[in-house]
């Protein structure tokens, strides 16, 4: 299934504790709710681990501080992982995620923007693009250095939507615009490439007026160098392409259709992925 | 009606910074002075419909007040889904404005003919559904709009709409107008068709017949209170609209009294668009003749409805 040496790197990337702990976190919620969008969640996690130990400007207890730097979750499906790193920087406390889904609960299955560090509900694909493009153009004209950050699936940007921002984005020389495309490689229904290929990926964006580059998508290290980087050129948005596994770190799920969602863990399953990530009684707290 | 609106935002632009124009492809040249007077609250984005609308979100998210202007057809089908996720399930106070509501476009076919965007629009959550009848209306009902809360759709009638003296009075988005004292016959119009109800009623009145008019320029949220008032007094209450006849004006009236009325409904008498595509061309006016909603249609068709009502009384 690799394609290129990013990809092969992904698969075989190691994961460390503080990546296997998020990993718990994200599983402690799948347990919870008895369901949950497993594959896409994991493929994210350093991503989103990378922008938010490192990269976006935010104050957890001020949610809506004005000057933060936005980052919108446009694959909304992959929640479990946004949550994990939002409840880790305490915007809401971990306990929310033994809820998830449940009736009364904070968290559902999709991100909403009344959960504290959501900044726009999503869920139906396509939509991130926009709204960052609408974000973004309010920083400049409001005189704020504030940042905009939009996570999108690879399955996501067959939404012809996506294009559409695209090209306002270019035409706006929004440079202040980051998308980061979590190249998996494998939408619900099987492998990107043979259900509508996005290939030439990199090529597209840069076509459609990104400075764009790829990274492995697990590679804590290269996240954080190539992020630093930003903006890429200083009059285009940026595009990153991060190469990632489905389902990465847990070995029952890696690169497996059928682990997109998640209706029920069985037994032998659940010891798997212990075996994996460790036992999920471990908390994050103290694990930096 | 279209230019008074579009100047409006112009006009609201310059009182409210928060006030911003989005708009797709439209003619050259439109609100170009607001474009050169204050560039960075002026964006014409192509024809994009569903960007336009996520654009839109997100300035409002930041605090901007949009107003996306596009063909009636397009900014409600296109992109009816980021209309509702991004605009409703946010709540945010993006405005609609929706060109050639109804039939305007009549002689460019199907394809442009808006006659469902009321019921597209009124079956969203929060939102907000505004159709007045003339340029002077508009210019009163854009003024209160930079601080409504939520989205609003505005259906745009063609212009040039005759102005309805009766109607100058404080506009309050959610508020009916009645035009005339209670009466046997209540007809209710929203948009343009108030005109043509108003002239229907008068040919009626002629007739012998007592019957009032009842402006709904918003239809959602409807003015339960008026319409319950109404259809407590009336006989026959009728409704009025360039709109298909499921999810427009008569659905929402009927539905509420369905919903509400305690006791006898009237007899109800829906007029407008039949469940199909238009089939010809010509005029918005010869459309909806051929729909029986000019005035004399109107007026032979509530008679005969009411005449029925005598004879079975």
């Amino acid at each position: 299934m690799a394609t290129s040496p990013l990809a092969e790197a992904a698969q075989t990337a190691p994961l460390d504790e503080r990546s296997r702990a998020l990993r718990r976190l994200v599983v402690r919620a799948l347990v919870g709710g008895g369901r949950g969008h497993v594959g896409p969640a994991l493929s994210l996690i350093e991503i989103l681990r990378v922008l938010y130990d490192e990269v976006l400007r935010l104050r957890p207890e001020q949610p809506d501080w004005p000057e933060r730097d936005r980052c919108i979750l446009s694959k909304g499906h992959g929640c479990l992982a946004l949550y994990a790193l939002l409840a880790d920087k305490g915007f809401f406390p971990q306990s929310e995620l033994d809820t998830f889904c449940r009736s009364g609960a904070l968290l559902g299955g999709h991100p909403e923007h009344k959960v504290p560090g959501v900044e726009a509900s999503t869920g139906s694909l396509g939509h991130g693009l926009s709204i960052g493009v609408g974000m973004a153009l309010a920083a400049r004209m409001q005189g704020r250095d504030s940042r905009v950050f939009v996570v999108t699936g690879d399955g996501e940007i067959d939404e012809g939507s996506v294009w559409e921002a695209a090209l306002s984005a270019a035409k706006h020389r929004l440079s202040n615009l980051t998308i980061l495309v979590d190249y998996n490689k494998l939408q619900s229904a099987g492998l990107v490439s043979e259900i509508l290929d996005l290939e030439p990926l990199l090529d597209k964006w840069q076509a459609f007026g990104f400075a764009a580059r790829e990274v492995n998508g697990h590679d804590v290290a290269s996240l954080g160098s190539v992020l630093a980087e930003l903006p890429f050129e200083a009059d285009r948005p940026s595009a990153l392409i991060c190469h990632t596994v489905k389902g990465k770190g847990l070995p029952v799920a890696e690169g497996v259709a059928t682990w997109h969602h998640k209706s029920r863990l069985k037994d032998e399953e659940l010891a798997s992925i212990e075996a994996a990530i460790g036992s999920l009684e471990t908390t994050l707290e103290g694990v930096g | 009606m279209r230019k008074t609106c579009l100047d409006m935002v112009h006009e609201l632009a310059k009182r409210d910074e928060r006030v911003v124009f989005v708009g797709s492809d439209l003619s050259p040249g439109l609100l170009d002075g607001m474009r050169q007077e204050m560039p960075d609250r002026w964006y014409m984005e192509g024809v994009s419909e569903a960007n336009l609308i996520g654009l839109a979100a997100g300035l409002a998210m930041e605090g901007y007040i949009p107003y996306v202007n596009t063909i009636a057809t397009f900014i409600t089908r296109r992109c009816y889904e980021q209309v509702a996720v991004d605009l409703c399930l946010h709540e945010l106070p993006v405005r609609l404005i929706g060109n050639g509501g109804g039939l305007v476009y009549a002689p460019l076919g199907p394809t442009h003919m808006a006659v469902e965007d009321i019921a597209l629009m009124r079956a969203l959550p929060r939102m907000t559904v505004v159709a007045p009848s003339d340029a002077e209306e508009m210019r009163r009902f854009m003024s209160v709009t930079p601080d409504w809360p939520g989205p609003l759709y505005i259906r745009l009638g063609k212009g040039g709409d005759p102005v309805i003296e009766e109607l100058d009075r404080d506009f309050r988005i959610g508020r009916a107008i009645a035009l005339d004292e209670p009466s046997d016959v209540a007809l209710i119009a929203t948009g343009v068709m108030t005109g043509r109800a108003r002239d229907a009623a008068a040919l009626l009145r002629r007739q012998g017949v007592s019957a009032g008019v009842c402006h709904l320029h918003t239809v959602k949220p409807l003015d339960e209170e008026a319409v319950l008032g109404l259809a407590r007094r009336a006989r026959l209450l009728v409704t009025v609209e360039e709109h298909s006849l499921i999810g427009g004006l008569g659905s929402a009236v009927t539905e509420l009294l369905v919903d509400r009325l305690e006791g006898v409904l009237p007899a109800i008498l829906r007029l407008g668009l039949p469940d199909s595509f238009t089939s010809d061309y010509g005029s918005q006016d010869s459309l909806l003749e051929q729909f029986g909603l000019q005035p004399p249609q109107i007026a032979e068709r509530v008679a005969a409805a009411h005449a029925r009502l005598a004879a079975a009384a």
